[in-house]
């Protein structure tokens, strides 16, 4: 038995790691007196599971938590779990809000296991409007997308371009629906596979500056807006926000699974 | 108060930890600035990892925050990267509240726990944008004030602040508030004098109240007096020997007294802990059982310093830590003192925590124990998980050594113990010592291997490769202590005794000797019985680059050997000469209560290797503490905890950290001492 919660992650709360924002889900469901199960082992601790993590720095309008229960604990009624965002929100931190929650019993995955690419909004310092959207349309067009990574004092050079799942440039003032920027200038909109491996915004970031050859480029804001499951050519997200209204029974794309 | 935060924003996306400046903590205050409330900025100067913990800055934040008359908010060393991120985009230090410049606060409040922190002191007065130098400050600027273990002996710092508070800070807060508020109206609050002759509204007037003020010491009202010193190996010809410390002005007194706390039941502060949003040290529920303590170990200046002991009622421990478990959400909570196992309600606390379903499944930790082998009992008894390893403090290597210091652990108590741990599946044990102490003969340091190796092999009886864990540090002389007379062993005496243990323990397998580096303890010295004119020194060694020196990554003792030499002192002169009887301290004119003569007293009994007993459950000593200031010890119970053996003769002391857990006991209840105490 478990609680899929889907999260917020804005404004200054986006400076903690992912360590550090499981150590509040601990402390709040505690707090909330929710019967989370704990680890075996030597060191006991709460058993949450999360998805790929955050990057420190970036936002996030689509975070998940599996909250496993205690071994035993019913079901709770759905008026229970749809109240739980309302009990958990003034004992979270300003910018973690939960917006879907939803109860599951059997068998489904992990998160770690299930998820399969996100969606992501960048904006990017350092190349003029111009230039990026050149370097988007190279990119997207190129055979492979070399970037390097230092691994143990080594460097590795991979190619990146296997787990762009798409990327295009948004055109100016174009509002994102949900995003979290006022005003967002000139972004880049991009899902990024999971595999063979998680492709970090950073790394998108270094292989568009290199497609144009302009140096000191980085990423100036970053936000997860979706976290996706594709399975047999069909694609959903972990949970869907169905607003958290009174009672709502919250529908969910796990019904898909067999 | 205008926020910074655009512009502190930009610079977090290139720094390593953000989270340090963001706060957002549970129990973040962001109260109302108002031109009638004094605004504190209460300044820890060291990382927030290292400072967000600490109890007193946040028992001093809630009682400001609570008046009417004042707010407080916080503010922390910012690590070196985000320091020249600030210095390159020309933003201040900032408070992580409201993210307001610190300059626009009235009061800017140091909390002092180290020596080596004092550079960083300097550099967040410059980093606010105000001159480091108070005689270089107006009635524009804020004060700066200091407090905490550290401001024993503030003359260090005397050219940079302007007032130093002694002892507890609970109320002295308020009655430094109270002098600045009525100060900005051009007055003085009710029954408090107004220095004669100045300005109402001068930077002088202020400093002339707030030294009238009970344990407030104003550096500026005092005068120190050197006199020419004998010649000396080592010391250059501007060395001159302190000769008194006397006040300026008709109304300053010319002694000041620390300020103590006489009920602690009286003050059940933090009531609202923060807690943050990344790791700290501590990282934990603290409840703060007693204050002060009588064990009497004369290297231990907080031991010295805080007397009396004044516990807390233990039905208020129970309800603090209850509410504080539910407020907070941690499953851990620390019962705090210097010595917590003395607390004289620990077992039926103890106990009533882990009973308590309302504290759920809570771990207790005991920072320091006993070095005995019923209270490792104890602990095995009760505890359920995370174990990790266990600590004891015998300090010193020989029963002649630990006579010395009294440390009054005896090789069978500390046996006794550890033969408890490991045949109660402790499989890692962790001894403190000290190096470096009065009297100490290699024959003592080299006990401190004896003992370790010992330990190893009770080990073996029980486990097939046990550890131990030897961690030794290189000791510091400190003011207000029985040892303020002896001469600090020389960086090359420290080294070498630590070759000495490094020699000896190759080879003994299970035994990891860890040490100190000897040249943090020689800066350390430096500053630990400084006068006046170490001011310079610490100067130059900020001005040089030289911060966060209590980081090895940062240290670097050149800089402190440079600058004493440009400022025409020795070490020699300042740190290894052993001080005479009638040896003038930078800090006379400054008291925390003990009488000079019992000090000298103890000095004396500890050449001649006699130890003294715990004087709570035995005669008085007349240290001064409690007579001083009509206090006396307050404690629940008239008899020592069980299991301790004050009162016998022989004392099972231990002051070191030791990270026992205590989890619920499940049908099971709490058994007295598997071997005898």
């Amino acid at each position: 038995m478990r609680f899929r919660l889907r999260y917020t992650k804005l404004g200054k709360v986006r400076f903690i790691g992912q360590r550090d924002v499981a150590r509040v889900w601990e402390r709040t469901l505690r707090r909330a007196g929710v019967p989370v199960a704990y680890t075996e082992g030597f060191s006991p601790r709460t058993k949450l599971g999360f998805g790929l993590a955050l990057p420190t720095g970036a936002e996030s309008l689509a975070e998940y938590v599996d909250v496993y229960l205690e071994p035993g604990s019913p079901k709770p009624p759905t008026g229970e779990v749809a109240s739980l965002g309302g009990t958990l929100a003034p004992l979270l931190p300003e910018g973690i809000d939960v917006t879907a929650a939803l109860a599951i019993d059997g068998p489904v995955g992990s998160l770690q296991e299930e998820i399969t690419s996100c969606s992501w909004l960048l904006s990017v310092d350092g190349l003029d409007a111009s230039t990026l959207v050149r370097s988007v349309e190279t990119a997207a067009t190129a055979a492979e997308l070399p970037v390097t990574r230092e691994r143990k004092g080594r460097i590795h050079e991979d190619d990146i371009r296997p787990s762009i799942r798409s990327l295009e440039v948004l055109p100016d003032g174009a509002v994102v629906a949900g995003g979290p920027w006022g005003s967002p200038g000139t972004v880049v909109v991009a899902e990024l596979a999971t595999r063979p491996r998680g492709v970090r915004p950073a790394e998108l970031v270094s292989a568009l500056a290199a497609v144009v050859g302009a140096d000191g480029a980085g990423v100036a804001r970053v936000c997860r807006t979706q976290q996706w499951i594709e399975r047999d050519g069909a694609r959903w997200e972990p949970l869907a926000v169905r607003g958290l209204q009174g009672g709502d029974v919250f529908e969910h794309a796990l019904e898909r699974v067999p | 108060m205008e926020s910074l935060w655009p512009r502190i924003e930009p610079l977090l996306a290139r720094v390593t930890k953000p989270a340090r400046y963001i706060g957002g903590e549970l129990g973040a205050q962001h109260p109302d600035h108002h031109p009638d409330r004094v605004a504190w900025l209460l300044v820890y100067p060291d990382t927030y990892e290292i400072g967000l913990p600490n109890q007193g800055l946040q028992i001093l934040y809630e009682i400001l925050n609570e008046r009417s008359d004042a707010v407080a908010e916080r503010a922390y060393a910012p690590w070196l990267d985000m320091e020249a991120a600030m210095r390159h985009a020309g933003v201040p230090l900032f408070s992580i509240e409201r993210c307001g410049a610190a300059a626009e606060f009235d009061v800017l409040a140091f909390n002092l726990s180290a020596e080596l922190v004092y550079t960083n002191v300097l550099n967040l007065i410059d980093l606010a944008g105000l001159p480091v130098r108070a005689a270089q400050r107006d009635a524009r600027h804020p004060l700066v004030i200091v407090g905490g273990h550290g401001a024993f002996n503030p003359e260090p710092l005397a050219d940079f602040v302007d007032a130093a508070v002694l002892g507890d800070g609970e109320e002295a807060v308020g009655e430094i508030t109270a002098v600045v508020a009525a100060w900005r109206q051009g007055t003085t609050p009710p029954g408090v004098t107004a220095p004669e002759g100045v300005d109402p509204r001068s930077r002088q007037a202020l400093l002339r109240t707030l030294a009238t003020v009970p344990g407030v010491y104003v550096p500026w009202c005092y005068e120190p007096e050197y006199v020419a010193g004998p010649p000396l190996p080592g010391a250059g010809p501007a060395v001159g020997r302190l000769a008194a410390t006397r006040p300026r002005f008709p109304e300053t007194p010319s002694q000041v007294e620390k300020r103590t706390v006489a009920d602690l039941g009286a003050w059940p502060y933090p009531k609202r802990q923060l807690v943050p949003l990344i790791e700290v040290v501590h990282d934990r529920l603290n409840v703060e059982v007693f204050r002060g303590c009588t064990r009497g170990c004369r290297f231990c200046q907080a031991g010295m310093v805080t007397r009396p002991v004044r516990e807390r009622p233990a039905a208020q421990v129970r309800t603090m830590v209850a509410a504080g478990l539910a407020r907070t959400g941690y499953d851990e909570v620390a019962l705090t003192s210097l010595s917590t196992a003395d607390y004289s309600g620990i077992e039926e606390t103890v106990t009533a925590v882990m009973d308590d379903p309302d504290c759920g499944r809570v771990s207790v930790s005991l920072p320091s124990l006993r070095v005995d082998a019923f209270t490792v009992g104890t602990a095995a008894q009760i505890q359920r998980a995370r174990r990790t390893g266990l600590t004891f403090a015998p300090e010193g290597g020989t029963w002649r050594m630990r006579q010395v210091i009294n440390k009054l652990i005896t090789e069978a108590d500390l046996y006794a113990a550890v033969e408890a741990a490991f045949s109660q599946g402790w499989r890692k044990v962790k001894l403190y010592f000290l190096t470096g102490l009065p009297t100490e003969t290699d024959e003592d340091t080299l006990g401190i291997v004896r003992l370790a190796a010992t330990c190893v092999e009770i080990g073996r009886r029980h486990h097939r490769s046990p550890t131990v864990t030897a961690s030794v540090g290189g000791f510091v002389p400190k003011p207000h202590t029985p040892f303020q007379w002896f001469g600090q062993n020389t960086v090359d005496e420290l080294t070498r005794k630590i070759h000495l243990l490094r020699d000896a323990a190759r080879g003994v397998r299970g035994l990891d000797l860890r040490w100190h580096d000897p040249r943090a303890s020689a800066a350390e010295g430096i500053v630990s019985r400084g006068d006046r004119r170490i001011g310079n020194v610490i100067e130059r060694v900020w001005r040089s680059g030289g911060t966060f020196q209590e980081w090895s990554e940062c240290f670097d003792l050149d800089r402190w050997l440079e600058a004493l030499a440009a400022e025409g002192l020795s070490l020699e002169d300042t740190v290894h000469r052993h001080r005479t009887q009638d040896e003038v301290f930078p800090w006379d004119h400054l008291s925390a209560g003990l009488h000079r003569d019992f000090l000298y007293q103890d000095w004396r009994d500890a050449l001649d290797e006699v130890g003294l007993e715990d004087c709570r459950w035995t005669p008085c000593y007349d240290c001064g503490a409690c007579t001083g200031y009509g206090i006396e010890h307050v404690v629940a119970s008239a008899v020592p905890p069980a299991g301790g053996s004050q009162g016998t003769g022989q004392d099972l002391a231990s002051g070191g950290a030791v990270p026992v857990r205590f989890l619920e006991v499940r049908g099971r209840p709490v058994a007295a001492g598997t071997t005898g105490g």
